[in-house]
């Protein structure tokens, strides 16, 4: 039997809601680095789910890219991450809020 | 004819060199560059009038394009020049007395701090005065019309650390203003009307008989120019401007009264005489407008103490005789009169200041006296001019304003006795200006004593300001002009002579004036004889009453010299009560309430609302990552949902 297609996008749309509010309620900065991956890789999953529903290459070819750009993110926002735990111990993405109005 | 182009020329580069250069060329040598400009334009003029002499009298016009200005829709406006013989008189003796007094200034104004800036102003003044007489069209000659209203009030003001002289340069730049308003509104009115502001178009088909012009339209746009004409030649209502003038230096006085600025008014009406012709109630106006200034003007001169407003006054007087022959259609008398007195007021003017300049800056006639002895060459030139401005025969006032009479007397008995009665004050005053500069006691001496002991030693510069004060002849480059304009005035009625076929000016003039426009004035010839032996009857009437009553040193005649004639009738200061009162309440009241609340409060306003708005908005800027990225995400939400919705619907 097949898995109809509707349940990967439900999925997707699963994981997605739990990174966004992931990001939007937790403090640690590596737990919100997650939640972001999360949400890229939902996105992946539709996009999978919708090149083979609709027979499209198309799909399949920009996860590559999507996976390529996440993988330098990831180098980037690590390094951030890594930089900031040197300054302050146990910091939380609300203690950074100096460049507020 | 294309040495038109460097009449207006020479003057311009004149200017501009000083303008950049002025501060790199040494102190005489910027007056030198200027005397020679205005020469090279006099030269100039001179050259176009032989080669006009040279042609038919049919033949002696050229319109020289320039280049197209304002090229708008159907609205074509060239810089063009337009030579005929009316322009090119004026530009004889614009630029003839115009040299004269540049070369004059020469002399005066050495050692000022501002000399170069002086003769930029002198050659601009020229420039404009040929431009505006020059131009081919009425839009062109409102350039050089403005033109010389910025110089005079350049030159008025030259001296602008003095409060009195900034004063009288901004009351001469607004009285100028009115009228110029009126030139506008006719300019309007004239394209409105012809569709076009080029001679060529407006006034040659008129003189030609090919068109004609309803009364109304004619009287409307005359009137309005004529606005213009009274604004800028000083005549009722609009004459306080010139006896302030006066503030200027003793040449640009001369500049003003005699070659330029005042006659353009002369000049314009001149030049629309193919529209006055159509419009007889404006000529009425002219003609009264002149008599009337002509005479007020004269009983003011008959008491002032400053020995230019005296002259100033004078000024206006004549001024209003040149109108009235115009209004009364006779143009070449008003032109002959007009020319003659640029000859006698620039000899008046120029010898005056020989005066002025000889008691250190000292104008006030009543502390002058005795001083035919110290300058005896001054004192001849200015005998001359004086006896050519009172009209006594054979001075060329007396030929001039002969002619005007008689055409006032065949426009209307009543105008040619008011004329007749200035004539005799002008004899009047000006023997009694000549009697308290020239003879009886030397008042300058207690005067100069005075201001020793004080302490002042500004007159003399020293404590032995006494002698130093000795008055004496100016320099040659002052005397110079002066005794050709006095040979001028003795000799320059010949022009235009009414026996022996001497009548050039009238007869050079004849086709700009032909009798399509202007009917001849026929006045017989033994009314002629009888107007003439009248003129002068009351010119020697006021001379010998003058020279009787101010005789053996008198200064004060208290029952010759009524208060009201010192204010000038008192209408300076009705006017200041009437208009300035009021205006400047209201314009306080302005200041503070529509200015300072309205005004000010927008402004304000609008910075407070900009500052309100940015305060607000900072409190969106948090600095917490989750806010924005909510932010970012309700925003994704509501671009798909719209997207959604457009697909949907």
């Amino acid at each position: 039997m097949t898995v109809p297609s509707a349940w990967y996008l439900i999925l997707a749309a699963v994981l997605f809601t739990i990174g966004a509010t992931g990001l939007l309620v937790r403090r640690n900065v590596l737990v919100m680095f997650m939640c972001i991956e999360l949400m890229l890789n939902a996105v992946n999953l539709t996009f999978v789910t919708f090149a083979r529903l609709l027979n499209d290459i198309g799909g399949q070819s920009d996860v590559f890219f999507v996976l390529v750009v996440a993988a330098a993110e990831v180098v980037v926002g690590l390094a951030i991450i890594v930089a900031m735990f040197r300054r302050r111990a146990a910091a939380t993405a609300d203690d950074i809020h100096t460049l507020r109005g | 004819m294309n040495a038109t182009y460097a009449i207006v020329a020479f003057p311009l580069a004149g200017s501009i060199l000083l303008l950049f250069g002025g501060r790199l060329i040494r102190q005489p040598f910027s007056g030198w560059l200027a005397t020679f400009a205005a020469f090279a334009s006099f030269g100039a003029s001179v050259y176009v009038w032989a080669s006009m002499l040279g042609r038919p009298a049919s033949d002696r016009h050229a319109d020289l394009g320039l280049f197209r200005w304002m090229p708008v829709a159907d609205l074509h406006v060239n810089f063009g020049l337009y030579a005929d013989q009316l322009s090119i008189l004026w530009c004889l003796f614009s630029t003839g007395v115009g040299a004269l007094i540049t070369l004059y200034s020469i002399g005066y104004m050495k050692g000022d701090p501002g000399f170069s800036r002086f003769f930029f102003y002198l050659n601009l003044f020229l420039f404009s005065m040929v431009v505006l007489v020059l131009a081919d069209n009425f839009l062109f000659t409102f350039l050089g019309w403005e033109g010389v209203g910025y110089c005079s009030y350049g030159l008025i003001g030259f001296w602008f650390d003095r409060d009195s002289a900034a004063v009288a340069a901004k009351k001469a730049f607004v009285t100028n203003r009115i009228g110029d308003f009126g030139f506008m509104i006719a300019l309007f009115f004239m394209f409105e009307h012809f569709r076009s502001f080029n001679f060529s178009a407006v006034l040659f088909p008129l003189t030609a008989h090919h068109a004609v012009l309803a009364g109304t339209t004619a009287t409307a746009i005359f009137l309005l120019l004529f606005l213009g004409a009274v604004g800028k030649s000083a005549q009722i209502p609009l004459y306080m401007w010139l006896p302030d003038a006066m503030e200027g230096p003793t040449p640009v006085s001369a500049l003003i009264h005699a070659a330029t600025m005042v006659t353009a008014g002369v000049y314009l009406v001149a030049r629309a005489a193919p529209i006055l012709h159509f419009s007889p109630d404006s000529q009425w106006i002219v003609a009264s407008v002149g008599a009337g200034t002509a005479f007020l003007a004269a009983t003011i001169a008959c008491k002032q103490d400053d020995i230019k407003k005296v002259l100033a006054y004078s000024t206006i007087s004549q001024i209003g005789y040149m109108m009235l022959a115009e209004g009364s259609g006779d143009y070449p008398a008003g032109i002959f009169h007009t020319v003659m007195h640029a000859f006698f007021k620039g000899l008046l003017f120029l010898a005056a200041g020989s005066v002025i300049h000889a008691l250190h800056d000292e104008q006030d006639m009543k502390r002058m006296g005795g001083l035919f002895r110290y300058l005896r060459v001054t004192g001849v030139c200015f005998l001359f001019g004086f006896l050519a401005l009172a009209a006594i025969p054979p001075f060329d006032g007396f030929w001039s304003k002969d002619q005007v009479l008689a055409a006032a007397w065949h426009k209307s008995p009543a105008l040619w006795a008011l004329g007749v009665a200035a004539a005799g004050l002008t004899a009047y005053y000006m023997s009694r200006q000549f009697m308290l500069v020239f003879t009886g006691q030397a008042r300058w001496r207690d005067q100069a004593a005075e201001h020793g002991a004080a302490g002042h030693a500004a007159v003399g510069g020293s404590a032995a300001g006494h002698d130093a004060l000795e008055p004496h002849e100016p320099p040659l480059t002052m005397l110079v002009p002066i005794v050709v304009l006095a040979f001028a005035s003795l000799f320059g009625w010949l022009l235009n002579a009414p026996f022996g076929g001497l009548d050039f000016i009238s007869r050079w003039l004849a086709p700009v004036f032909p009798a399509t426009i202007a009917p001849a004035v026929h006045v017989a010839t033994g009314t002629k004889w009888v107007i003439g032996a009248v003129a002068a009857g009351m010119a020697f009437l006021g001379l010998f009453f003058g020279l009787g009553a101010w005789r053996g040193g008198v200064v004060d005649r208290p029952a010759l010299e009524p208060a009201f004639l010192e204010h000038g009738w008192y209408i300076d200061e009705s006017i200041a009560v009437a208009v300035s009162g009021p205006l400047a309440t209201a314009a306080n009241a302005a200041s503070f309430a529509v200015d300072a609340g309205w005004v000010d409060g927008l402004i304000n306003g609008v910075a407070r609302a900009a500052a309100q708005t940015g305060r607000q908005l900072r409190r969106l800027q948090t600095g917490y990552l989750r806010n924005y990225a909510l932010g970012i995400g309700l925003g994704a939400a509501a671009i798909l949902f719209y997207m959604t919705m457009r697909a949907g619907g």
